[in-house]
């Protein structure tokens, strides 16, 4: 018989187990049922009633959910080409990035189509900054108009040549 | 309110939430915070934050509406509602670990379900509104004993659980001196808490000013700011016989300022999951064999520290999202008692339309912001 079968026959197996030695603690109040992995009475599934992307390092999905702005639209199709991938890849995690760059866009337009165009001025919620920081708010779009400003001319400088 | 991308956030209409399973209660909000956690998701940082999401995990209210397997909470309850969404009975809620449930977010494993954090964190709504679904009411929901004061009440649903949490991590012995990261709520409250477990120097590091001073009056703490020092690290170790503090807790988290090279590559280029740059100043601060406590909240993929000084200083980490449910009782006893003055940290109270406003006030840090309630204007 292969001993990693029978591992209490190694021997020495667990002679210097200190049950002291419970780093977590009391963070984690040590019950030994971690070991009893997934044999927990779980609680009914909710309904799924919208589309939910899940992570593959799950077998089945949580008993309970969000089930709030399910993924539509171009960023919905690469939020689904994110989730094919575990969390450990950075393939999951730069596309979801990209996605929400991505869904803002859709939202403006969205917006628009409702016929709403977005107060960028409130939704920023710029004034606060005129009222508590004219000075540094004032420097800063200067700063940035000052930028911009100047990146328009140097590519159009380089065009004209 | 909903989010419609990075720094822009509104109030819109949105249909009234629904009983989606049979533990599930309905809130009506009454009070509601925005967290620095919040400003994670405000400043575009956590992937998966999807435009049209409602944010907020920090809210007390009153049960509207009870699922039919409800049996502890009752419609008329006035309760708070911890931040993490636990079921009860899986083996980490077992085992005290709230923070970690594994039947509340399938969308990643890492981190168990928040109410209004992205779907990262399970795609929920959050109490960021006027009415939440609150799922597992029976576990997380807690009734407010009625001589608490809600301002108080909802403080204890993140803000005072994450502060003692942090100073509970550090394993903080008598006679100890603890340094902690970040003069925000959080790191203010985990130097208050640090107190509780008999450390000599509280010491908090900070760039900002007003929050400094804010900490020294509040904590009891010797509070500096690192933008005057050469070098935060010589800096510490001098002030500790130059061997470093027993305990460093990060209470700041991704967007972590004070290290150009950290914030180049984390919060602009987003080559890390933020800049590390606090982690990296705790674990080079504290002393051999010492604890570092980690609360700030960092992104998915993966952050430059100096992991190798963590192996030869031989250094205990200690991180994890709190678990609310599980320090409640003691902590709604420190409140009772009066040792713990939850709603101090708070600076403004703003109505839930502000929404825009309060964002900024927080993110700017204007006027000598520290805490933000939003106040719904609904009527029962
Ligand atoms: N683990 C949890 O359960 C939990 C719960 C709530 C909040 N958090 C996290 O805790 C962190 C703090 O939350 P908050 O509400 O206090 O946020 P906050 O943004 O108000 O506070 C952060 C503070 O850190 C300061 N800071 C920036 N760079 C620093 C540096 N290098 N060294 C020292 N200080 C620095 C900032 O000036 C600011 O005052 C956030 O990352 C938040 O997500 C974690
Ligand atoms: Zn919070
Ligand atoms: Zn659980």
């Amino acid at each position: 018989m292969k001993l990693h079968e029978n591992y209490k026959d190694i021997p020495g197996w667990g002679m210097d187990a200190d049950p002291e030695n419970e780093p977590t603690y009391p963070m984690k109040n040590y019950t030994g049922d971690d070991h009893h992995r997934s044999d927990y009475p779980r609680s009914a599934p909710q309904p799924k009633d919208v589309e939910i992307l899940m992570s593959t390092e799950r077998p089945k999905i949580s008993a309970v959910f969000g089930n709030t702005v399910p993924p539509s639209g171009l960023s919905g199709k690469i939020r689904r080409y994110a989730f094919s991938h575990s969390e450990d890849r950075y393939r999951h995690w730069l596309p979801l990035i990209l996605a929400d760059r991505i869904n803002v866009v859709e939202g403006i337009v969205s917006d628009i189509k409702k016929g709403h165009v977005p107060n960028m001025f409130a939704e920023r919620g710029w004034k606060m900054e005129i009222k508590h920081n004219a000075k540094g708010f004032a420097l800063k779009v200067a700063t940035t108009a000052a930028l911009g400003i100047a990146m328009y001319w140097l590519l159009c400088g380089k065009k004209r040549k | 309110m909903e989010y419609r991308g990075p720094y822009r956030v509104r109030t819109v209409e949105k249909p009234m939430p629904q009983i989606l399973h049979p533990e599930d209660a309905i809130v009506r909000v009454t009070r509601t915070c925005i967290c620095g956690s919040d400003l994670h998701l405000y400043h575009g940082m956590v992937p998966d934050t999807r435009v049209g999401s409602t944010f907020g995990h920090e809210f007390v209210g009153v049960v509207e509406e009870v699922g039919p397997l409800v049996q502890k909470l009752k419609v008329g309850d006035q309760v708070l509602v911890p931040f993490n969404i636990a079921c009860g009975k899986c083996n980490f809620c077992k085992q005290g670990l709230y923070g970690n449930c594994h039947e509340s977010n399938p969308m990643a494993t890492a981190v168990g379900g928040i109410f209004g954090y992205s779907h990262t964190a399970g795609g929920y709504d959050g109490g960021q509104a006027e009415y939440v679904r609150v799922p597992y009411a029976d576990v997380g929901p807690t009734v407010i004993p009625p001589d608490m004061d809600p301002d108080d009440a909802v403080l204890l649903t993140d803000v005072v659980p994450t502060g003692y949490q942090a100073a509970e991590m550090g394993g903080i012995k008598q006679g100890d001196t603890v340094v902690i990261f970040g003069a925000g709520p959080i790191g203010i409250m985990a130097a208050r808490c640090a107190w509780f477990f008999g450390p000599s120097r509280v010491i908090i590091i900070d760039h900002v000013d007003y929050r400094l001073e804010f900490a020294r009056n509040y904590a009891y703490c010797e509070a500096y700011n690192f933008k005057e020092m050469d070098d935060p690290v010589v800096f510490l170790k001098k002030t500790t016989d130059w061997y470093g503090a027993d305990v460093c807790i990060d209470c700041v988290g991704c967007e972590a300022e004070g290290n150009a090279l950290q914030t180049f590559s984390g919060r602009i280029a987003m080559l890390q999951a933020g800049a590390g740059t606090a982690l990296q100043w705790a674990i080079n601060s504290v002393k051999k064999g010492g604890i570092v406590s980690i609360v700030g909240v960092y992104g998915p993929p993966f952050n430059l520290i100096p992991i190798g000084n963590v192996l030869n200083k031989g250094i205990t980490i200690r991180a994890n999202q709190a678990s609310v449910k599980r320090l409640l009782p003691k902590l709604i006893d420190h409140v009772q008692q009066g040792r713990l003055n939850p709603k101090g940290l708070i600076t403004h109270k703003v109505p839930l339309e502000d929404v825009a406003d309060a964002y900024r006030l927080f993110s700017s840090k204007l006027d000598n912001c520290i805490k933000t309630v939003l106040i719904p204007s609904t009527k029962a």
